[in-house]
């Protein structure tokens, strides 16, 4: 119809006004367009400005640091990472955090992924119950378990190794990851598990050779989550070990010496606990906008 | 989804409940062992019943930091709730820009949370931080160690910087789900971007909001080491929440009777709270299945 020439007087106005307020339209969008560009600016530098700051003091002496404000490193120096890369107290306590998160991640994803199919697929006595006490658990404050935990790591002689973190951290990460898979589960028709079992599939076969694939960007969502809420915690980790599993984050707090803080290599070290966070982002970044909706939408 | 009722799907559940069992509920058991009993040493020790409890209840310290810990959380899930809407509006949707914004959003999310505290100290001290040091060329007498006002203000500030964006990007994924023939359909009726919001976004939204407001209500309230590093707790105990009142209690002055019964009770509030938001998302659940069906 738009090629048709108009032929009345009134049908030229109509067009004339119709192509005026398109044009008006688009203005304004451009304009709010810029506005949320404005916007969307403002927070990332609100997001970052705190990072920034960081990476700024840990690259100057602490000299500077203490001497005078400046905005970026005047004498820049990579003193703190040479110091923290070549003590070995330092770069263990990195080791040791990453060691006892995979662990965790391995362990957590291994029991939780039947115990969510069973949530998704079946009824049993109890259910309902058995699925809120799950989730209690990662409501429980983990100050609340910090002396029995000591105690019970003590006595079963796992105190001070990587494994009574990563067990500790089940605490909460279990019920996540049930949690989590559940969701994701329920999505799968149940159509997929009767063709299978019709076609004379046994369970563990069917669940490792088709049902763990099909599912496979809900495990690595999953896993993104059970990474995160591992490697941020300090607590625990903190408390149930001493020297030979200790995190760096409780490392961290050595910077603390007689001459007071030492700035820079606190400043260094905060950076080093950031990249692998930054590492594993980059890696599920085109799952993070399906997969922070835990598969609920 | 129609699920078929067969006990034999405890089998699958057996191994995740055992180790739950151990890393939960002995625990558990410990605690409410310790709650009613005077330990003096390993061989001498007396049953209290419900002393200790009655005495915590009582304890002006700890009821100062129950309120103190509510104020904290209803705040900041004041703040993060529209901040993270409107932030998750405004994202980008495609290119570069959407994966490099993910990114940076979800950065503060992966940071230990002692550092979170490290970071905000060393951005808000007086000589080295730039916000402590602009605030105070700016002319304001800004310190957090002495006056409790501004060391709120800035715990209130580095919990919206590090939460915020869990909530945004629980948005951003729940806007991503609405299909384009409701923006097109809206178009054609020319609604307007608040009645695009208020009966197209708004309604998807609930499911995400209702997991994002319960997750940040949990994490809000078991809050430990941020304020521990940046403020440890002061000026005086202002900024003590109810975490680090237990942690003091139980490590540092070994109180096992009252810790243990002050412990039980800061469950007990978490679990009420709990209950409600899932018995709510439960009945959302159903009142969907109702209309689909």
């Amino acid at each position: 119809m738009r090629n048709i020439l108009p032929t009345t007087p009134e049908a030229v106005r109509d067009r004339a006004a119709a192509a005026n307020n398109r044009r008006r339209r688009r203005a304004r969008s451009a304009s709010t367009q810029w506005r949320r560009r404005g916007l969307v600016g403002i927070y990332v530098i609100f997001l970052m400005l705190p990072i920034y700051w960081l990476l700024n003091m840990s690259f100057q002496s602490n000299n500077e640091i203490l001497s005078a404000l400046t905005l970026w490193p005047q004498d820049f120096t990579a003193e703190h990472y040479v110091k923290i890369f070549t003590t070995s107290n330092w770069y263990m306590g990195y080791v040791n955090s990453i060691s006892y998160v995979l662990m965790n991640m391995l362990i957590s994803i291994v029991v939780a992924l039947p115990a969510a199919y069973a949530f998704s697929r079946y009824k049993f006595i109890g259910d309902k119950h058995l699925f809120f006490w799950l989730l209690t658990n990662l409501m429980a404050p983990p100050a609340v378990f910090l002396l029995p935990y000591f105690q019970l790591y003590y006595t079963v002689g796992l105190f001070d190794t990587h494994f009574s973190v990563a067990l500790a951290h089940c605490l909460f990460n279990i019920p996540l990851a049930v949690w989590i898979l559940e969701g994701f589960m329920s999505g799968v028709p149940k159509e997929v598990d009767e063709m299978a079992f019709i076609d004379g599939y046994s369970f563990p076969k069917f669940f490792v050779k088709i049902f763990v694939p099909m599912i496979s960007s809900g495990i690595g969502v999953t896993l993104f989550f059970l990474f995160m809420f591992s490697w941020v915690e300090l607590l625990l980790a903190n408390t149930l070990t001493a020297t030979n599993a200790q995190p760096i984050a409780s490392v961290m707090t050595q910077t603390k010496g007689a001459s007071g803080i030492d700035w820079g290599t606190l400043s260094a070290a905060g950076v080093l606990t950031i990249l692998p966070g930054i590492v594993v982002v980059y890696f599920v970044r085109n799952h993070i906008a399906k997969g922070f909706a835990l598969g609920r939408t | 989804m129609n699920k078929v009722y067969n006990n034999r799907a405890w089998w699958l559940i057996l191994p995740m409940l055992l180790l739950v069992a151990f890393t939960a509920i002995i625990p558990l058991m410990t605690v409410v062992n310790y709650s009613v009993q005077d330990v003096f040493d390993a061989h001498t020790r007396f049953f209290t019943g419900t002393e200790w409890f009655k005495q915590m209840l009582n304890d002006p310290a700890l009821q100062a930091a129950l309120v103190r810990q509510f104020a904290f959380s209803l705040t900041v899930l004041a703040i993060e709730v529209p901040l993270g809407i409107g932030i998750a509006l405004i994202m980008p949707k495609k290119g570069w820009q959407a994966s490099a914004m993910l990114i940076l959003v979800t950065m503060p999310l992966l940071i230990p949370w002692n550092v979170v505290g490290s970071i905000w100290q060393i951005f808000t001290r007086g000589d080295i931080g730039l916000m402590g040091w602009g605030l105070r060329e700016l002319g304001y007498g800004y310190n957090i160690t002495a006056n409790p006002v501004d060391a709120w203000a800035t715990i209130i500030l580095m919990d919206v910087w590090h939460w915020t964006p869990l909530i945004a990007l629980l948005c951003f994924s729940g806007l991503r789900s609405i299909p384009d023939a409701y923006y097109q359909a809206a178009r054609i009726d020319r609604a307007s971007k608040w009645a695009i919001f208020r009966h197209i976004q708004l309604p998807k939204l609930t499911n995400v909001l209702v997991i994002g407001v319960l997750l940040r209500f949990m994490y809000s309230f078991k809050i430990y080491a941020e304020p521990f590093v940046l403020t440890g707790g002061g000026p005086g105990s202002s900024t003590t929440f109810l975490s680090q009142s237990l942690t003091t209690m139980a490590i540092g002055q070994q109180d096992l009777g009252p810790s243990a019964a002050f412990s039980l009770i800061y469950f007990l509030i978490i679990l009420l709270v709990c209950w409600v938001f899932y018995t709510a998302i439960m009945n959302m659940q159903k009142d969907d299945k109702n209309k689909e069906g």
